[in-house]
């Protein structure tokens, strides 16, 4: 099969290769001695195929190598910029094209209240940088429309407006305004922004546990794994973890089913929450509005929850969580959910895993994956929670709580509905927050991202054996 | 005594619901709520096709359902209390 299929880009692609060979590298003890060659492996002979010359390639693979082993250590954030593969794109904001024909009307002019177009001797128009000051109104009336917007598109992917432009003309993040959301992540055509990865982490996991010998090591999965690994049966990609080393793999979502019962009480005794499942969310209403702190749901996300189910039953285990987020990786570090989750990786990072060990889901048998209720397994995309808490409700018999959620679907939604909030103004009483628009699917770590994700979560719901809350979780309680 | 009941994936598709919910009946009816802590456990390596996995105590019983729940319950669980 051809490998680039697997994922949406190209980008993508060349992160996977870095990842499965420091993986495979680091499977055979080589990684110390194979470390400087890494870049020359994956970018091989004289020719270069993405830049200017080989040597700027294996340069800026020499860096995704670093990012691959966990990156840089002085910077907490896990999302990082490759100075040198950024490209520099035009960041010029509104410019004029070469599709200006130059003619009589001059509505660009007209428009412009600062005085800011000229024209040259052909009539064309031309936008002076020192007086214009980005309104967009030229562009908006040109009839031909020839005036452009040259935004980046990590600028563009980044709506809470982390990024800006160093003075070497590179892309910056202000860690202190990102939420590891991992939006320009997916977004940039030249792959410099990249998350760190842990996959060297999981392999020591893996390795040390010795197939069970010395601690069990559980996979926890995300519900979103329904829309991923689509060239293969889910229970292929069960059997393939195990075969990984991992003692068995538990579905997220009866995390989230313990969540939804827990929450939807909380909500009914509170009054008013804001969810707790989406890291990326809390961590942007942390950073901005610090009065509806007390208002975020106390529960932990569905992952931790059901991590810490896990260890508190098990004896000896540890909890490697699975999934499309960036954030999580984050989340994993916060000191409220570090005793219980040890590693983080993404589907991407998954897909680098099997194939580092040339396992072939496709050749192996179908095991099993089902803890979880219908509802537990609907978080994975935009409005699930808010459903799971209605039926959280209706299961604890209390319904005399009505229940107005807001599910905000992407960042700028839940921007839109906690500023509502803040000012006392929103008529709802839950806001479900999800940073990737459509929900964990849109998430940045995911192989792919397809029309028909949503669909597919939400027959993996169906497919569950039970179809409400208590029944899944009622010997957990 | 603490009985571990496995809603692992594969426990779960043969019925460890259902042999959860017969486990706290069989609690209740027979007022062992002081004696028995039930609670759910993830595999513990020992899957097969006949049933659930249950751990009493040390002792791990595999092939459990809900058809040989009360024969399971009245010889395996009561002469250890």
């Amino acid at each position: 099969m051809n490998e680039t299929r697997k994922f949406d880009t190209k980008v993508q692609y060349l992160k996977y290769k870095v990842l499965r060979e420091v993986a495979k590298q680091a499977w055979n003890d080589t990684l110390l001695e194979n470390l400087l060659d890494i870049p020359k492996i994956i970018v091989p002979g004289k020719t270069p195929t993405m830049r200017c010359c080989v040597y700027k390639e294996r340069a800026i693979l020499a860096e995704r190598v670093k990012i691959a082993m966990g990156g840089r250590s002085d910077r907490s954030n896990i999302i990082e910029v490759i100075d040198i593969a950024c490209d520099e794109c035009p960041a010029a904001g509104y410019e004029v094209t070469d599709s200006c024909r130059g003619c009589l009307a001059h509505r660009c002019e007209d428009a412009c209240k600062r005085g800011a177009i000229s024209f040259d001797h052909n009539h064309v128009a031309h936008i002076d940088k020192n007086k214009c000051v980005e309104c967009g109104q030229c562009a908006k009336v040109c009839p031909y429309s020839a005036i452009a917007n040259r935004k980046r598109p990590c600028q563009a992917a980044c709506k809470i407006k982390a990024i800006s432009i160093n003075e070497n003309n590179a892309a910056q993040i202000d860690d202190k305004k990102c939420i590891s959301c991992g939006a320009c992540v997916y977004q940039c055509p030249f792959g410099a922004i990249s998350d760190k990865s842990y996959i060297l982490n999981v392999v020591d996991l893996l390795k040390k546990s010795q197939l069970g010998k010395n601690y069990k090591l559980f996979a926890v999965v995300a519900p979103s794994i329904s829309s991923q690994f689509t060239y293969a049966k889910l229970g292929q990609v069960i059997s393939g973890l195990k075969k990984l080393g991992f003692h068995t793999v538990v579905e997220a979502a009866l995390g989230a089913d313990m969540v939804a019962q827990a929450e939807s009480k909380e909500l009914a005794e509170k009054g008013f929450l804001t969810s707790s499942c989406c890291p990326a969310f809390v961590d942007y209403t942390r950073k901005n509005y610090p009065t509806l702190i007390p208002h975020i749901s106390h529960n932990l996300s569905p992952m931790a929850t059901i991590a810490r189910y896990i260890k508190e039953t098990t004896a000896n285990a540890k909890v490697v969580f699975i999934g499309p987020c960036t954030a999580k990786k984050m989340e994993v570090q916060l000191d409220t959910v570090k005793p219980y989750v040890d590693s983080a990786l993404t589907f991407e990072e998954l897909q680098a895993l099997f194939d580092s060990r040339d396992i072939d889901i496709t050749a192996l048998e179908e095991d099993v994956l089902d803890n979880a209720s219908y509802f537990g397994r609907i978080f994975a995309r935009s409005g699930g929670l808010s459903d799971a808490v209605a039926e959280g409700l209706k299961e604890q018999g209390l319904d005399d709580f009505e229940l107005h959620a807001v599910s905000c679907d992407g960042i700028e939604e839940c921007k839109k509905a906690l500023t509502l909030k803040s000012k006392n103004l929103l008529k709802e009483n839950f806001i479900e927050g999800m940073a990737c628009v459509g929900g964990c699917i849109g998430g940045a770590g995911c192989l792919t991202h397809g029309a028909k994700d949503k669909a597919q979560v939400d027959r993996y719901g169906q497919e569950a054996m039970e179809k409400n809350i208590l029944d899944a979780i009622s010997i957990l309680q | 005594m603490t009985i571990h009941i496995c809603i692992g994936s594969s426990c779960h598709l043969k019925g460890s619901e259902q042999v959860v919910n017969l486990f706290q009946s069989a609690v209740e009816q027979h007022h062992l709520e002081d004696k028995i802590t039930l609670a759910g456990s993830f595999c513990t390596g020992r899957c097969n096709r006949e049933g659930v996995t249950v751990q009493v105590d040390d002792e791990i019983i595999t092939g459990v359902t809900p058809e040989t729940f009360d024969q399971f319950f009245n010889s395996t669980v009561l002469p250890k209390l």
